[in-house]
């Protein structure tokens, strides 16, 4: 790992950082030179994304040990300076997020991007922040990150403003202002504490603590994971997940998808980090798998209730988090890599479904996909929104109402876990996991799990086949819209990616099993980190 | 000293989540506020609380780490406060929007049926 290569971690940081800035250089009229740096960055970081995915695999030639890169900002040796840190899991979940990056954002260019200033901007650092969440090894950073996140998903979700969007918008604020003061209350009680930051130190300085100060970090961590808890939207902690990505414009709804499972990432990583020493509760299983079982059930009732196939779609996002809690709380590491492979197909399946929505609406006129007495009943009125337009530049494609039609069955089957689609195999493999664990001590859970995860999958059909229904069948007054390649081509290769994932089942499962198990261990992660040393020569020791 | 700085972010934090919870926009920015300013003395006593002791290491006087205070959580706490003031200004234009298209402050963007 030598030359360029070795900086090779912070690249999907610093490419759209450095884009982002760009565009904000770029004068207002001319968008070509915002899409051209945009095209840039999302290619730069998928490209950047799958070496690492190949590296940490072990597919390409590297010097890492245990597939663990480590990256020291400044070059300062670890517990003091800054890390960034590839594994396998991050590896995943970068990838994911370039490729769900580069179907959102080549939608917007269609039209979403023109409904407000900075949109590019914005969306890069949106990436930047999801990215370096993924990417930081370090505490504070991971608040900083969840920031730079969060500031720019603020301006994401008010995108195209109006009045709903700004109403849902500010109880998304709030929410969020009030959950990162949580994370910064939590980080100063552990750091008070520890006196580190540095997650591998963490890991190895938290066995020591013994009486007040292990309580004290176990409060900590507890507030830690509550931060979590609300990011990842975790029943009770959710209820503003539903009008802000039901009110969000299409392509941000859509990359929204992997932001709630950087909650889930957060609790997986220091919970995995801090298994061995026992972990506090927030991340064992003990608050995880009640949690998720909770959030499930809310996400059951709310698919069940929701009327608009937008709400459908962000109680599926509900549910999905549910899932995963559920997963990931039970004991043990045998569920973590079904898990993963679920969370990958329903953030695919998710961020497709929400941007083929927007499509499907257009071929409605209004009211079409409400029930007649639910209009009465909620006073709704015809936004005719200055949103929608049916004037096609780019190349239109043909048949258009085949497509939406083939692709919401696919997105229905993806997400409701049938057969042949990624879901199918997800939660297939994921019962399968959960059934292994079914004799043990843990038995009531499992089978409440299986119960509940199988009661999700129907609850989807109900809801996605009554949507579908009202929405294709009811053939009175349908438009045909015309679809332009660079909205019906995301959608394609999310739906295509997620295709590939269950005719490459194998592979695809066994790299997250071996991430699960490498999970399961945290030394080789902790190892990897703290003896990583900095390039340059240190003058004198290093103090321990 | 611990006690009157525990009590300011007692206060301030317990204000704070009163007008959290609210019904007004205006209420709701001010305990944001107010929490943030709570969280970050909180942050920069987790340093423990020390007088007249400087965060730089004086490298001509070296000395044991107790002579000198945690430079650490001052530099987060500065981080702190960027992003608490960057976010509390955004939320300020929301609530404006919010105010300019509901015709109301309350937080749900219609008043409660009397």
């Amino acid at each position: 790992m030598t030359g360029w290569m070795q900086h090779l971690p912070i690249l999907p940081v610093v490419i759209p950082l450095m884009c982002g800035a760009l565009m904000l250089l770029v004068r207002d009229g001319y968008r070509r030179g915002r899409i051209t740096l945009g095209v840039i960055s999302i290619v730069g970081q998928l490209a950047t994304a799958i070496t690492l995915l190949c590296i940490t695999a072990g597919y390409l030639p590297n010097n890492w040990p245990d597939g663990v890169g480590v990256y020291l900002l400044g070059d300062w040796p670890a517990p003091f300076g800054i890390v960034a840190v590839v594994d396998r899991l991050s590896a995943v979940m970068l990838v994911l997020t370039a490729l769900l990056g580069l179907a959102a954002w080549t939608y917007s260019t269609a039209r979403w991007d023109r409904a407000g200033v900075h949109f590019h901007a914005l969306f890069q650092f949106l990436l930047m922040g999801l990215n370096g969440a993924f990417l930081t090894g370090d505490l504070f950073n991971l608040f900083v990150f969840f920031e730079v996140l969060l500031a720019a998903s603020y301006g994401l979700a008010l995108h195209g403003s109006g009045r709903a969007r700004v109403t849902a918008g500010m109880h998304y604020i709030a929410v969020n202002l009030v959950a990162s003061f949580l994370l910064l209350i939590a980080m100063a009680m552990i750091y008070g504490v520890t006196g580190s930051l540095n997650m591998a130190d963490l890991a190895a300085r938290a066995g020591e603590l013994a009486g007040p100060d292990r309580r004290l970090f176990e409060s900590g961590a507890a507030i830690l994971g509550i931060a979590f808890l609300i990011k990842a939207a975790a029943w009770p902690l959710n209820f503003w997940l539903p009008s802000t990505y039901a009110n969000a414009s299409a392509p941000v709804a859509a990359v929204f998808m992997i932001m709630t499972k950087v909650g889930v990432y957060a609790l997986l990583r220091i919970g995995s980090l801090l298994v061995p020493t026992g972990a506090p509760a927030a991340f064992g299983g003990e608050w995880m798998f009640p949690v998720g079982i909770a959030t499930l059930a809310f996400g059951i009732l709310g698919l069940i209730a929701a009327p608009q196939p937008e709400r459908q779609a962000a109680y599926c996002a509900i549910m999905s988090s549910g899932t995963l809690f559920a997963a990931l709380g039970m004991p043990g590491v045998t569920l973590t890599g079904p898990a993963l492979f679920y969370l990958v197909t329903s953030v695919l399946a998710l961020g497709a479904f929400f941007l083929l929505l927007e499509m499907v609406e257009r071929t409605q006129t209004f009211g079409a996909d409400l029930l007649a007495v639910s209009l009465e009943a909620f006073e709704l009125e015809d936004p005719e929104s200055p949103d929608r337009s049916d004037d096609v530049v780019g190349v239109a494609i043909p048949a258009a109402m085949a497509f939406l039609g083939l692709s919401f069955v696919a997105c229905a089957l993806l997400i409701a876990g049938l057969p042949p689609m990624s879901g199918f195999v997800a939660k297939f493999s994921l019962l399968s996991a959960a059934l292994e664990t079914a004799s043990g001590p843990h038995w009531a859970g499992t089978w409440m799990l299986i119960g509940l995860v199988l009661l999700s999958g129907l609850a989807c059909i109900i809801a996605l086949g009554r949507t579908g229904i009202r929405l294709f069948w009811s053939v009175d007054d349908t438009i045909t819209p015309r679809l332009r390649l660079s909205e019906a081509g995301p959608v394609t290769l999310l739906i295509f990616t997620c295709i590939a994932m269950s005719i490459w089942a194998g592979p695809t499962m066994r790299y997250l099993e071996e991430t699960a198990s490498y999970l399961g261990t945290p030394s080789s992660y902790i190892n990897a980190v703290l003896t990583q040393n900095p390039g340059r020569a240190v003058a004198g020791e290093t103090a321990p | 000293m611990e006690l009157i700085l525990s009590l300011a972010i007692g206060i301030l934090a317990g204000s704070g989540v009163w007008l959290i919870l609210r019904p007004r926009t205006f209420q709701v920015i001010m305990g944001l506020s107010l929490l943030s300013y709570a969280v970050n003395l909180f942050i920069f006593s987790m340093g423990r609380v020390t007088l007249g002791i400087p965060p730089v290491i004086d490298t001509d006087w070296t000395g044991h780490a107790s002579h000198y205070a945690d430079p650490l959580p001052q530099a987060l706490v500065l981080t702190a406060i960027v992003i608490a003031f960057a976010t509390t200004a955004l939320f300020l234009v929301v609530l404006l929007a919010s105010r300019g298209f509901n015709g109301t402050d309350h937080v749900d963007g219609r008043e409660m049926k009397k």
